[in-house]
């Protein structure tokens, strides 16, 4: 387990980029060149899905309006004491879209709120993704009762309705963020197991992890330096998936109140607005924006896992 | 990162529901089909009732993970004296040893009885059976209305694949589909309930019902008061249909019984419908009653904005307690709902198609 694996100290392969330094190539160099190859090969190939931009390009524009909050926005704007205008403010030219019930500007929170929705939603894709992948290799690569005992417990949480489940847990916990991503990423991760499971099957297959095991590989050799990269461009396109579904779960524990009420996330905007009456007032410049900021970053997370898939798989027939 | 090893061998989530669909094939020779069937579906529905035993154990521990005192929360902080607290906890059974109160609840709830609400001092079942129609009502509108919705425009999409329809329908299910269903509803009770501008005010904001209708006007009350609820529920819920349809159905469009159709001169909408489609709605059909679980979570959110009075309205108000029985309770009937849907779409599958699990 601990020896350096076999494969990556023979020749180069005669599909090598011209090297600078042919000479002196350690098994690292050759490794890291061979990522930078076919790292761009799926840029360009990726480069071809139009959706597939236009979704990279709005996460990486989100992602830094949530990065430069402080600065955008002012640090203090969550304060409920010294909040700038008067409550429940019609849009204007200081406040654009207006000012909640306690008179803290809405474009203020929204930005911030980008803060929470982001954090809860990578986490507890992460979370959930490493589950679904531990859960699936282990599967996959033991036979017998063990995994089969895994995949039932697998099917069985694959069929629970996940939000019920989610709110359940979210119910029983503190309410924090913490309790969010951890109801989130405990509910979510069958279908990434399946799916790896299926992938580390075909993989444990082929005949090289025959030889890694004549060799003398143990299990944790296989799974980790053959398995587990075999699988990794899959449980990638899996993540960007993933991240998208427990944002919108996010939005929605904090709209029923399961997360903590003093943290701005959007979810949890929408649930003070209409707390505030904001519905039966008709402020829509108040309830309409933290929706469309959690549509946006949904949809550009789909469209980004959507182009990731499809370069990954082209029989899929993903409109480009 | 070999890359250029994996594309064949990614599976799309869709495709990977398909194959687990479906028992392993090959199961029997021919001539005891019958009996394999039976013994498979035996197999099927022994696992559902293992699971649904799970769900019910995981019900009683999965609320009380964290210690608390469900009588604190009952009495909400009033000062009461420590013998009616006493009262309270023999009345919910909560003064018996953890082991005690757990073969209570499982032995009560094989026959049907969830305790008492916390909330509502009534029995849990009749809170749901009570709220269960309204429920079936909203839902069942909604889930056949978008799966024909989907199920359309997915066949419409794929056909054309490529083209300006499809581009166009393809993008607007995944927008549809990244929206908060609540927050559509809350949107559309701003614009056609309360009115914008020169909208007025044309649906109700909520409820079942105005009250005092009978008869023919009561049919039609009901149903102004559906309109808003439906809507976000299809527009929320179509997109999955959609695309695992057309997905589906772009499988089989390459296929050689499709061209041999073709070459024997058949019209292209009875290549479509009679040949292509048939096929395609196989994987469909399994998401179908998958989808049940989604349909769940829209419910309880739809209800929650719309104030309807039906089982996803009843949950919301019992997490404010939270009501425990109520909400264990629910718990426990939405799961087993999925469980048997399930279920019943592993049985019916191979009935449907041949090629699996004879």
């Amino acid at each position: 387990m601990t020896a350096e694996p076999p494969m990556t100290t023979q020749p180069p392969r005669t599909a090598e980029p011209p090297a600078k330094a042919a000479a002196a190539r350690s098994p690292r160099a050759l490794k890291a060149a061979r990522m930078r190859q076919s790292f761009v090969r799926f840029w360009k190939e990726y480069r071809t899905h139009r959706s597939g931009l236009w979704g990279l390009g709005a996460l990486v524009l989100i992602a830094l309006i949530a990065l430069a909050a402080p600065l955008l926005v002012g640090a203090d704007s969550e304060s409920v004491t010294d909040a700038p205008g008067l409550p429940m403010e019609d849009p204007s030219g200081e406040f654009p879209l207006g000012t909640d019930q306690f008179g803290r500007s809405v474009l203020a929170l929204l930005v911030w709120g980008a803060r929470v929705s982001l954090t809860v939603g990578l986490l507890a894709a992460f979370l959930c993704v490493a589950i679904g992948t531990l859960v699936g290799i282990v599967a996959g690569h033991f036979k017998g009762w063990f995994a089969t005992v895994l995949m039932r417990i697998t099917d069985w949480f694959l069929v629970m309705p996940t939000l019920v489940l989610a709110i359940a847990l979210a119910t029983v916990m503190d309410r924090s963020m913490w309790t969010v991503i951890l109801a989130i990423g405990v509910t979510t991760w069958p279908t990434t197991a399946r799916l790896v499971r299926a992938q580390t099957l075909a993989v444990e297959s082929r005949p090289y992890i025959e030889r890694a095991r004549a060799l003398g590989g143990g299990h944790g050799h296989i799974m980790l330096r053959h398995v587990l990269p075999n699988v990794m461009p899959l449980v990638l396109a899996q993540t960007t998936l993933v991240i998208s579904s427990a944002i919108l779960t996010e939005s929605t524990l904090a709209f029923l109140g399961l997360s903590d009420p003093t943290i701005t996330s959007w979810g949890g905007m929408l649930q003070d607005a209409r707390e505030a009456g904001a519905v039966s007032a008709g402020h829509w410049w108040y309830l309409a924006p933290p929706g469309l900021a959690i549509a946006a970053v949904a949809l550009a997370f789909t469209l980004c896992g959507r182009a990731v898939e499809s370069v990954l798989n082209p029989r899929l027939g993903v409109a480009r | 990162m070999t890359a250029e090893s994996t594309p064949a061998l990614v599976h799309s989530a869709e495709a990977d529901g398909l194959a687990d669909a479906g028992p392993s094939a090959g199961r029997g020779p021919r001539a005891r089909n019958t009996k394999a069937y039976l013994r498979y579906a035996a197999t099927k529905i022994l696992g559902a009732a293992v699971s649904l035993f799970a769900v019910l154990v995981t019900s009683f521990f999965l609320f009380r993970l964290i210690p608390s005192d469900p009588v604190k929360h009952m009495t909400g902080g009033r000062p009461i004296s420590s013998e009616q607290l006493e009262n309270l906890r023999r009345e919910f059974g909560l003064d018996q040893p953890m082991w005690q109160q757990f073969l209570d609840y499982i032995g009560d709830a094989l026959t049907g009885d969830f305790g008492m609400s916390y909330q509502f001092h009534a029995p849990v079942m009749e809170k749901i059976t009570a709220a269960l129609p309204a429920t079936l009502l909203l839902t069942g509108t909604a889930y056949i209305l978008f799966t024909a919705l989907g199920l359309w425009l997915g066949t419409r999409t794929a056909w054309k694949h490529g083209g300006k329809g499809d581009r166009f329908n393809s993008a607007l299910a995944l927008t549809l589909y990244s929206v908060p269903s609540f927050w559509l509803g809350l949107l559309l009770i701003i614009v056609f309930s309360v009115g914008v501008g020169p909208i007025p005010g044309l649906f109700p904001t909520g409820g079942l019902e105005s009250g005092g209708e009978t008869g023919f006007a009561y049919v039609v009350d009901v149903a102004h008061h559906m309109i808003l609820p439906v809507i976000t529920l299809v527009a929320v819920g179509y997109a999955q249909t959609l695309l695992v349809m057309r997905s589906s159905l772009l499988d089989e469009m390459g296929s050689d019984y499709l061209t041999t159709a073709r070459a024997k001169g058949l019209r292209d909408d009875v290549v479509r419908r009679r040949h292509a489609v048939p096929n395609a709605l196989l994987p469909t059909f399994t998401l179908m009653f998958v989808n049940l679980g989604h349909v769940v979570a829209g419910q309880i959110l739809v209800e929650t904005v719309f104030s309807w009075p039906g089982l996803g309205g009843l949950f919301y108000e019992a997490l404010a307690g939270p009501d425990l029985p109520l909400v264990q309770a629910l718990f426990f009937f939405w799961a087993a709902a999925v469980i048997l849907a399930n279920t019943l779409a592993d049985v019916l599958y191979p009935l449907l198609d041949p090629r699996v699990g004879r």
